[in-house]
C-alpha cells in the first residue's frame, strides 16, 4: 500500500511545480488586473481571454488549421532539408565546402524580414510564402546540431567499423546517425518553436485572413485585445501539443536514451 | 622452416606523418618484427614511441609510408578486408543504442550471418566472458570490466585469428585490471588466438606476453626484446621470484631506452 502511494506521488511530482506555478501566475494577474485595472482593455484578465477563445471557437479553430498546416508543413520541409544537407555535408568534402558557407550567411539574413518579399514571389494568399519564411528558419539549427552530431563520433568506434571493412554509408548509418539522434532532437524542440513564431509573424505581412497571424493584427487594430489574445493562446497550444509529440517521438525513436535516463 | 605464414610480419616498416610539411614527425624507423601464430606479444614503451601507431599499421587503419606489413602472409589492408583480426581498445566504443547481446553481433551483421547464427554466436561469446545474464542490458548499465569484456566478446565473435588491443584496460582499476588479464589469458588459450597487445604497464607486459617488445621514442624503434617463460600463469605467478625478475629486466630496459632519448 505505501508503496503504490509513494508511486502515486512519483508521478505525480513532475507535474506539482507545473500547476502550482500556473495557479500562481494565472491567479496573480486576475487578481491583479481586478485590483488595479478594472477594464482589463490593454492587458485583458485570463478569464477574459479563455472566454473569448471560447465564444470564438469555430474561428479559432479554423485559423489554427490554416496556421497548423503552415507550421508542420513549413517544418518538416526544413528539418528533412537541414538534416538532408547535414548528411551530404558529412559524407562529401565538396558539400561541406559548398552548403556550409551558404548556410551561414542565409542565417544572417533576418529571415522574418523576407516575408513581404517572399510575398511578391509566391503571391500574397500563396501558403508557399509563408512556407518558406517557416523552411528557411527551421534549416538552420537542425542542419547545424545535427551536422555537429553525425562528427562528434569517438574515434575509436570509427576505426571500429573500419576494422571490419565497413564501408562509409554504413558507418553512416551504424554510427554516425544514431550518435546524432539526441542533438536532432534537442534542434527539433528549438526547430518547433522557431515554426511557430515564424508562421504566425509571416501571416502578420500576408497570407489568409482566416489565419492566427491576420487575426491577431486584426483584433489588435479593432483594440480587441481579447480576441487577439486568444489567438496568441492557439499559438501556444500548436506549439505545445508539437512539442509533446517530439517528447514521444523521442521516446521510440531512442529507447536507449529515456532507459539511462530513467534507471 | 614452417610453411605456416607468421600471423604477423613488419619488416622495414617507417612511419612518417605529414610527410614534406613543417609539422613532419618520424613515428616509426626501420621496423622489423615477427609474430608466431599463438603468440601473446606486448609493445611497452614511453608515450610517443608509436606503439599504437604500429598497432594500427598491423590493422591497417593507418596508410602506410615505408615497408611491408604482412597478415597471415597477405598485406594488412587485404588482411583487414578479409576480416583476419578483431580491434579493442581503450575505450570499450560499445554503441548505446545497440543492446549488450546485439554489440557482440554487429561484425556478424556486416559479415552477413544469419539472425539464428548471430544469436548463438552472441550467447557463446557473452559465455566466454562470463556475462550470460547481460545479453539484453544497455551497455550503460555495465561497469568498466564488464563493458571491456563485452568490446572483447565483440572482438573475437567472429573467431579471427588475430586480437589487436590498444590498451584495453588502461582505463580499469588495479583489481579488476589484475581479473581481467587473467581472463584474457583463460579466453586467448581457449580461442588459440595470436594477440598482439600494447601496453604501458610493466607488470600487465610480463604477466601477459611470452615476449615483451620495448619501444623507444621520436623516431619509435625496436629498444630490446625480452622473451617471458613464467609458464602457465596463476594468481600466485604475480608474487614469484621469476616473475619480479623479469618486471625488473623490462624496467631496466624501459630506463635504457629513456637514457638514450
Amino acid at each position: 500500500m505505501k508503496g503504490s502511494g509513494n508511486q502515486l506521488t512519483a508521478s505525480f511530482s513532475p507535474w506539482l511545480p507545473v500547476v502550482v506555478a500556473g495557479f500562481v501566475i494565472f491567479g496573480g494577474w486576475e487578481l491583479a488586473l481586478t485590483i488595479y485595472n478594472p477594464d482589463g482593455f490593454v492587458l485583458p484578465p485570463p478569464s477574459d481571454i479563455v472566454a473569448s477563445f471560447v465564444d470564438n471557437f469555430d474561428v479559432v479553430w479554423q485559423a489554427v488549421k490554416v496556421t497548423g498546416f503552415i507550421i508542420v508543413t513549413g517544418l518538416v520541409a526544413g528539418v528533412v532539408a537541414g538534416a538532408a544537407a547535414a548528411l551530404i555535408v558529412t559524407r562529401f568534402r565538396l558539400g561541406d565546402e559548398i552548403i556550409t558557407p551558404l548556410a551561414v550567411a542565409v542565417n544572417a539574413v533576418p529571415i522574418i524580414a523576407l516575408a513581404p518579399i517572399f510575398n511578391a514571389w509566391f503571391g500574397s494568399l500563396s501558403p508557399r510564402s509563408n512556407q518558406a519564411v517557416v523552411l528557411v528558419l527551421v534549416f538552420f539549427p537542425i542542419f547545424i546540431n545535427t551536422t555537429r552530431g553525425l562528427s562528434d563520433v569517438e574515434a575509436s568506434q570509427i576505426e571500429l567499423m573500419e576494422s571490419y571493412a565497413a564501408g562509409r554509408w554504413r558507418i553512416t548509418r551504424e554510427v554516425r546517425i544514431p550518435n546524432a539522434l539526441p542533438y536532432f532532437f534537442t534542434a527539433l524542440e528549438l526547430a518547433t518553436s522557431l515554426a511557430v513564431i515564424a508562421a504566425i509573424v509571416a501571416e502578420y505581412f500576408g497570407g489568409r485572413q482566416d489565419a492566427l497571424g491576420n487575426i491577431i493584427t486584426n483584433s489588435a487594430g479593432l483594440t480587441r485585445y481579447d480576441d487577439a489574445w486568444a489567438a496568441v493562446l492557439a499559438g501556444a497550444l500548436i506549439g505545445f501539443a508539437l512539442y509533446l509529440l517530439i517528447q514521444v517521438a523521442e521516446h521510440f525513436v531512442m529507447p536507449w536514451k529515456t532507459r539511462a535516463d530513467s534507471s | 622452416m614452417s610453411s605456416e605464414p607468421a600471423a604477423v610480419t613488419i619488416s622495414g616498416v617507417s612511419q612518417v606523418f605529414n610527410p614534406g610539411r613543417p609539422n613532419e614527425v618520424r613515428a616509426l624507423d626501420h621496423i622489423d618484427l615477427t609474430v608466431a601464430t599463438g603468440e601473446f606479444i606486448t609493445l611497452i614503451g614511453p608515450s610517443g614511441c608509436g606503439k599504437s601507431t604500429l598497432l594500427r599499421l598491423i590493422a591497417a587503419l593507418l596508410p602506410l609510408t615505408g615497408g611491408e606489413v604482412k597478415v597471415n602472409g597477405k598485406q594488412a589492408d587485404q588482411a583487414r578486408l578479409d576480416r583476419d583480426y578483431g580491434m579493442a581498445f581503450q575505450k570499450a566504443g560499445l554503441f548505446d543504442w545497440r543492446t549488450v547481446a546485439r554489440n557482440i553481433e554487429l561484425p556478424l551483421e556486416l559479415m552477413g550471418w544469419s539472425k539464428t547464427d548471430r544469436r548463438r554466436r552472441a550467447r557463446e561469446m557473452l559465455d566466454l566472458v562470463k556475462l550470460g545474464d547481460f545479453a539484453g542490458n544497455r551497455p550503460a548499465e555495465l561497469s568498466g570490466g564488464m563493458q571491456q569484456r563485452v568490446a572483447i566478446a565483440r572482438a573475437l565473435s567472429f573467431s579471427p585469428s588475430l586480437l589487436l588491443m590498444d590498451e584495453p584496460f588502461g582505463a580499469l582499476d588495479e583489481m579488476t585490471r589484475e581479473h581481467m588479464q587473467a581472463e584474457l589469458l583463460r579466453i586467448w588459450a581457449e580461442t588459440a588466438t595470436t594477440v598482439v597487445f600494447v601496453t604501458h604497464s610493466i607488470p600487465e607486459a610480463v604477466f601477459l606476453s611470452s615476449r615483451v617488445v620495448v619501444m623507444s621514442p621520436r623516431p619509435g624503434r625496436v629498444a630490446d626484446i625480452i622473451s617471458v617463460d613464467l609458464g602457465t600463469r596463476q594468481e600466485t605467478t604475480r608474487e614469484s621470484e621469476a616473475f619480479f625478475k623479469k618486471v625488473t629486466e623490462v624496467r631496466e630496459a624501459l630506463r635504457a631506452v629513456e637514457r638514450l632519448s
